[in-house]
């Protein structure tokens, strides 16, 4: 269970208070709202990348609210994928072993088991620069699975993409899930991409998170 | 009617457009104008026997050699010292220091702000102050207890290493490089500074999230983006060594073949009546600019100000 309790957090006027939900093991999350309420600066906080006022997080059982972002075990796939400009896909991706001291065997495996899942072999031997806006996401997703983290934060992965490219990496989206066992918290503005991936969903509004149904998801006036 | 009103106001527009950029060409085209005209004024002036015989002159071959060596160690520390201090006054007025910073109240915000604008006027006080001022301040730190024992202290330790030649740091070689890293190291910080503001720190921060720990972030994410700005940096600590003549005056003096390096040559061949010689100094100045902006050039070819070019 990934359990967020009495979450405060604040940015200046910009406040979100009292955030509490739970998200089961192994289930994917869908986290909607609208632009300005928030969404990013509580996936942010829960990566550990802001200091929060109050409140506190577990996952599964261990209570993260004060542990550094490194050590949260938390796979974090921002909106613009962040790659490292400098680096090859293929050490990009094996960036999470290599610095938890993993072998160079072990990380040419996991980065081949990746690249064959996501379909991203034959560009591991590039640099980011040129990846089209897809390819940009798939490694990023490898990147931030790489490590078998216990939450994957996905910021709008899906936002910048083509119709095309977007369903592709919904249904990529939904196998991975699955073959990786991974807990996931997905943002999104996308109602039809919340409903075929999502199996719990939250809308954040005015501050609050509240649980909502698959049937009342698209509807605003729900929360 | 109506159709010729747009067509005039098109015309009108374009002789804009064209004085505009004329206007601005002129005052460009002067300043080019102006150090190409120098250039070409030294060259006139000296001849090849006049720099022949400055380079026969075995005092004026060891000025060039020390002003190589003392500038590459000068612009060498000047990156040792602005790599680390130009990324944390980029980081700590970063947005994500922000976001952490608005956590706590607005009184530890307002602190913050200001020591970090304190240390960021301290740092350029290098670059404003006259040349005279910065040697007299080296000179007159070297006369205070602890200036005076590190002084005897780098003294020993030369002579310790079988360098009697260097007796400290005073009047010395080591005078010659803390004078020109002293200006140098300014130029580096803010050179780097800007570098690591151009270089956006959300890489950095999911990198936190993969494991790493702010040095691997630093080390392995950050710096091998910056490298163009480092080489910048470098050759900017490099040339401005190079031309660097107030602080040596004062703080290493213009001892021949012991602290005189090309800008002392210049001056001390000037002073006595000598101006072909000190012309012909100032072209192998001119020249090591030259090729030194060259080099930075090239190596930084395809880069753009995304990527921290500064020079």
């Amino acid at each position: 269970m990934i359990s967020v309790q009495q979450l405060l957090l604040r940015q200046g006027d910009f406040e979100l208070s009292q955030i509490s939900f739970e998200i089961p093991l192994n289930s994917y999350a869908i986290l909607m709202g609208a632009t300005g309420s928030g969404k990013t600066t509580l996936l942010e906080s829960i990566c550990g990348l802001r200091a929060i006022s109050g409140g506190k997080i577990w996952i599964g059982g261990d209570e993260i609210t004060r542990t550094p972002p490194a050590q949260r075990q938390i796979g974090y796939v921002p909106q613009d994928s962040s790659l490292f400009p400098t680096m090859k896909v293929h050490r990009q991706i094996a960036f999470g072993m290599e610095v938890r001291g993993f072998s160079q065997a072990e990380r040419n495996q996991r980065v081949e088991e990746l690249a064959s899942s996501l379909d991203i072999t034959e560009i591991l031997d590039r640099y980011p620069r040129g990846l089209s806006g897809g390819e940009k996401q798939r490694v990023a997703l490898a990147r931030a699975l790489s490590f078998r983290p216990r939450l994957l934060c996905l910021d709008e992965p899906l936002s910048a993409l083509d119709d095309d490219t977007r369903s592709n990496l919904t249904r990529l989206l939904k196998k991975i899930q699955q073959s990786e066992s991974v807990t996931v918290l997905h943002i999104t503005h996308n109602v039809e991409e919340g409903i075929e991936l999502g199996t719990v969903h939250f809308r954040l509004d005015k501050g609050q998170v509240r649980s909502v149904g698959c049937e009342d998801f698209g509807d605003k006036n729900t929360a | 009617m109506s159709k010729n009103k747009p067509k005039s106001i098109r015309q009108a527009r374009t002789q804009w457009d064209g004085l505009f950029w004329t206007t601005m060409s002129v005052f460009g085209v002067f300043y080019l104008a102006l150090i190409i005209a120098m250039l070409v004024a030294d060259f006139q002036f000296a001849n090849w026997s006049d720099m022949s015989s400055l380079l026969s002159d075995e005092r004026v071959r060891f000025s060039i050699w020390l002003s190589l060596i003392s500038c590459t160690i000068a612009a060498i520390l000047s990156l040792w010292v602005a790599i680390p201090t130009g990324f944390l006054l980029a980081r700590l007025g970063s947005e994500s220091m922000t976001q952490r910073l608005g956590q706590r109240s607005s009184g530890c915000r307002r602190l913050f702000n200001w020591a970090r604008y304190f240390i960021d006027t301290l740092l350029d006080i290098p670059i404003v102050l006259p040349p005279l001022v910065v040697g007299i301040s080296l000179l007159v730190l070297f006369q205070t207890p602890a200036g005076r024992w590190l002084d005897q202290w780098t003294g020993e330790l030369f002579a310790s290493l079988g360098y009697t030649g260097i007796r400290g740091i005073t009047y010395e070689i080591p005078a010659v490089i803390l004078a020109q890293f002293t200006v140098a190291a300014a130029f580096a910080v803010r050179t780097m500074r800007n570098t690591f503001e151009q270089i956006d720190d959300r890489p950095e921060r999911v990198a936190l999230t993969l494991g790493a720990s702010h040095y691997q972030a630093f080390s392995m994410v950050a710096l091998p983006q910056a490298w163009r700005g480092i080489v910048a940096a470098f050759t900017l600590a490099w040339a401005r060594s190079l031309g660097e003549f107030g602080p040596i005056l004062i703080f290493a003096g213009t001892a021949r073949m012991k602290t005189e390096v090309l800008s002392t040559t210049v001056y001390l061949n000037f002073q006595f009546g000598n101006l072909r010689g000190a012309v012909s100094a100032s072209l192998i100045l001119v020249t090591l600019a030259i090729v030194v902006l060259i080099l930075t050039r090239l190596l930084t070819l395809g880069g753009s100000s995304k990527k921290g070019v500064i020079v």
